[in-house]
């Protein structure tokens, strides 16, 4: 009778945690068909290791560099770890959620992300963390990131956080419970239509031009993990339009790469080098690369790379080619997707 | 802190595992600690206002026990010497002190509620009066200064008129007034009843673990699930009263009723369910209200504590005072026999109708509201005799039917004084009400207007069942306590229910991003 006393409950805890656990599978956000760039965080994980270089950054890294052609063109192995207005806080965290899975060569960080000092919104928030895997590092992004009105309890029980999308369930939600579709080639997301630049919107004066405290704080934080483990890191400011990028940013940037010894290369100085064209080579008229850009970029990247942060071609391993000739595979069969939507309905629907 | 706070559910596993872990004698000191760290939270500040109330009574009580203390042993002592009249000129002497105690314990306490409370309001009317403006105080509520002001006074005047002695320990005694399950909005206990168990050594007890959870549970589903979920929609009614009429006053009017019941009673069942936790019994605030057949019925069944509290140290008080009867009788002399009789019923009640207005808080349409309802009870009280020929006349009155209407009328009409709270004017709240019968707008039911309330119709649909639940629990509640009709069922069946529960207040509840489910409305009285 003692027995059954503690068994009851226990079985109902049990079977309480399990329906929960279920329900929170179905009522998360599956980022299939919307919001597509929120599979991108969680992605990496599926085959996480054997990268000489890691891109941290926001949309401007996940849409501009094309880790399949630092493949193809240097043998370069690279993973992007990018998900959408991705603060420089969280880059940090991803670079040491990175680190316990492999060590990189170099780490090229978009330092478009020094524009903010506290975190902006809460969904993108949830599209940065909630596909990290939980450990200490991802406890601290979390802490962070929050806003006012997050609680730390909805990234631990995320169902506390998308209850309310039961009025919004569909097919998706069913059929994504346990897995997902690949979106992204390494962290990259593949855009093939174009939307030239027409007009661009006239820069606006800012008050201060200074970064914050925490943008430094953060940024050495960065530096200091690549010196502790002997990584090469690299600032970049991605090739973009606008938002515009200011030249009192720019040359505190380049004030701290030299400082710092590190390499500061900031795309918009490179232009005609890069062939970048940017009524061809765009999606949106100028925020972001199209797999054209992409590439042009990353060619023109993968040279640097290569000549400065001592990454080495492994075109020559037999395991990594045949890893990087099933990624090629998936890279040419969401091209040939995205262009055969482009042809039949003149827009990419859908990014798979 | 708030109930609805993941730092409250900490909170209280903690609180409840240190109890049970920790030595007995320890336990009520543990709840001490713990609710001054739960009050705290709200700003350490405010500890400075609930320590002069602790301490104030506290004092006053243990200064008029002394009082009775030694009359009792002088009386004894000298019982053989002392005449009656001698007798009875002592005890006028150690009551007249008890009574500067007691009045100087309530004129601060009162005082600092006064000044914290309605200085604004006295200022303002004062200054529209003179045509002139006196500024305004920056002083911020602290939270459940009405409340527990008002059980520390209670206890006081029943210390006063010696219902039972006064707790001598200062820490029992600000237990008693810092309890934190009931400390932001009730229910108002009294001491006697309280402290039966508050101070007691309890061993752990499954079944008040059980009673506890069940009724924590079932708090949080009408907080969360019904209050919170009409909300928007009790918001977006009565924001904008010139697009909001006719039948969105009756949806004003009935949305309003349904959140405040669900915010209220919630809130109530959490707090009950809390002591109970510790093995605490705290009286019940309410009793199917929704029930009632008359306004006096209702309020019998409405926030009882603080009916209770007002009829006790104010309706009889000021009825049976010396001054009222004494004005009474002149009546009755002078003007007529109708008049002095009526009069003792008529302050009292007014007097205390205006004071539950102004207790609610300082503003006219807390006063207008507390004299609506006054004057429905008084206006109910003189047709009595009416509705008594009526029921003997007419037998239909006498049927369940007839009583089905009594409710149904009298949750409207209470719903009617009710929403002066939302629409927060007596003459908007009377205007919009007349715009039930003065505009046509039916077709808003069907056109999809409710749904550009912040309410989607799955929205609609979650709080339309809920309600329906709680209606059901509300009937059974009817014929036997809802725990007991619940303890009968099979154990399966119970635990099911139990699931269904908690299931539906993570997945249907209103609360996270998007929601505002952190404040309940009778924290702000």
């Amino acid at each position: 009778m003692m027995r059954m006393k503690w068994l009851r409950p226990l079985l109902f805890a049990f079977w309480l945690i399990l329906t929960l656990f279920l329900l929170q599978r179905l009522l998360m956000p599956k980022y299939i068909h919307e919001n597509e760039e929120g599979v991108l965080a969680g992605e990496y994980y599926d085959d996480a290791g054997g990268n000489d270089v890691l891109f941290i950054g926001d949309c401007e890294v996940y849409s501009n560099f094309s880790p399949i052609t630092l493949w193809e063109d240097y043998g370069i192995t690279s993973v992007i770890r990018g998900t959408p207005q991705q603060m420089i806080w969280q880059s940090y965290y991803m670079l040491e959620d990175t680190l316990r899975f492999e060590t990189p060569r170099a780490v090229v960080f978009n330092v478009y992300a020094m524009r903010y000092d506290r975190p902006q919104n809460e969904a993108y928030n949830r599209l940065a963390l909630d596909g990290m895997r939980w450990s200490k590092v991802k406890a601290d992004a979390v802490r962070a990131s929050m806003k006012e009105e997050e609680s730390f309890a909805s990234y631990v029980f995320p169902l506390l956080r998308f209850h309310s999308r039961f009025s919004e369930l569909n097919a998706d939600d069913f059929r994504y419970m346990f897995r997902s579709e690949p979106l992204s080639h390494n962290g990259y997301v593949m855009r093939v239509d174009t939307k030239p630049v027409t007009v661009l919107p006239q820069p606006v004066p800012l008050a201060d031009y200074r970064f914050s405290e925490t943008d430094w704080r953060y940024l050495d934080m960065i530096r200091d993990s690549c010196r502790a483990h002997d990584i090469t890191l690299i600032l970049i400011k991605s090739p973009s339009c606008y938002p515009h990028w200011y030249e009192e940013w720019d040359s505190q940037i380049a004030d701290y790469a030299e400082e710092n010894g590190l390499i500061y290369i900031n795309f918009l100085d490179h232009q005609e080098e890069t062939g970048i064209d940017y009524t061809t080579d765009t999606f949106d008229a100028g925020q972001h690369l199209n797999l054209a850009g992409a590439e042009k970029a990353s060619a023109w990247f993968g040279k640097i790379l290569a000549e400065q942060s001592g990454v080495s071609d492994r075109r020559s391993d037999p395991a990594m080619a045949s890893r990087w000739e099933e990624k090629i595979a998936f890279y040419g069969k969401m091209k040939a997707s995205q262009e055969k939507q482009l042809e039949e309905t003149g827009t990419v629907k859908s990014f798979r | 802190m708030s109930f609805v706070s993941f730092t409250f559910a900490g909170f209280l596993l903690l609180l409840l595992a240190l109890y049970y872990l920790l030595p007995k004698r320890f336990q009520w000191k543990l709840l001490l600690i713990g609710s001054l760290v739960f009050y705290a939270f709200a700003g350490l500040k405010y500890l400075l206002y609930i320590a002069v109330t602790i301490l104030s009574t506290w004092g006053g009580c243990v200064w008029m026990q002394r009082l009775y203390d030694a009359q009792d042993e002088y009386i004894k002592t000298n019982k053989a010497v002392l005449s009656r009249e001698e007798r009875r000129a002592y005890k006028d002497s150690v009551g007249k002190k008890a009574r500067l105690i007691l009045s100087a314990c309530i004129l601060l306490n009162f005082g600092i509620l006064a000044v914290i409370k309605y200085s604004n309001f006295f200022l303002e009317n004062v200054g529209a009066l003179l045509h002139t403006s006196f500024g305004r105080t920056s002083f911020v509520l602290p939270l459940g200064i009405s409340f527990y002001m008002f059980q520390s006074l209670g206890y006081a005047i029943d210390v006063y008129r010696r219902k039972y002695p006064a707790q001598k320990d200062l820490a029992k005694s600000a237990l008693f007034t810092s309890f934190f399950p009931q400390l932001i909005q009730g229910p108002i206990s009294r001491f006697d009843q309280l402290s039966k168990t508050l101070f007691e050594e309890h061993d752990w007890d499954a079944q008040n673990i059980k009673d506890g959870l069940w009724r924590i549970t079932w708090g949080y589903f009408k907080k969360l699930v019904i209050a919170d979920r009409l909300a928007p929609a009790v918001a977006a009614l009565t924001a904008a009263p010139d697009r909001y009429r006719g039948v969105f006053v009756l949806a004003a009017i009935l949305f309003y009723a349904l959140q405040i019941y669900g915010d209220f009673t919630g809130g109530i069942d959490i707090a009950i369910g809390a002591a109970r936790l510790f093995g605490v019994e705290v009286t019940e605030n309410f009793n199917r209200p929704f029930f009632s057949k008359n306004i006096a019925d209702y309020w019998r069944r409405w926030h009882i504590t603080l009916g209770s509290w007002f009829r006790d140290y104010l309706f009889y008080p000021v009825s049976l005072s010396k001054g009222v009867k004494d004005l009474s009788k002149w009546c009755k002399a002078h003007i007529g026999e109708g008049v002095g009789k009526r009069l003792p019923l008529y302050t009292a009640t007014i007097a205390a109708w205006l004071a539950t207005g102004l207790w609610h808080g300082a503003a006219w349409h807390f006063i207008v509201w507390g004299l609506a309802n006054c004057a429905v009870l008084l206006i109910s009280q003189e047709l009595t005799p009416l509705y008594e020929r009526f029921h003997e006349r007419f037998a239909f009155s006498n049927t369940r039917c007839w009583e089905r209407f009594m409710v149904f009328r009298t949750f409207w009409l209470m719903g009617m004084i009710r929403v002066l709270d939302v629409y927060r004017s007596g003459r908007l709240t009377a205007k919009m009400i007349l715009s039930i019968f003065t505009t046509p707008n039916w077709h808003a039911l069907l056109d999809g207007s409710f749904l550009k309330l912040g309410l989607s119709g799955a929205d609609y649909l979650v709080a339309g069942i809920a309600v329906l639940i709680v209606w059901c629990a509300a009937l059974i509640k009817g014929q036997k306590p809802v725990l007991t009709w619940l303890y009968e069922k099979p154990v399966s069946l119970r635990y099911l229910l139990f699931w269904c529960l908690v299931v539906s207040i993570i997945v249907f509840g209103a609360y996270g991003i998007g929601y505002d489910a952190s404040q309940f409305i009778y924290n702000q009285f």
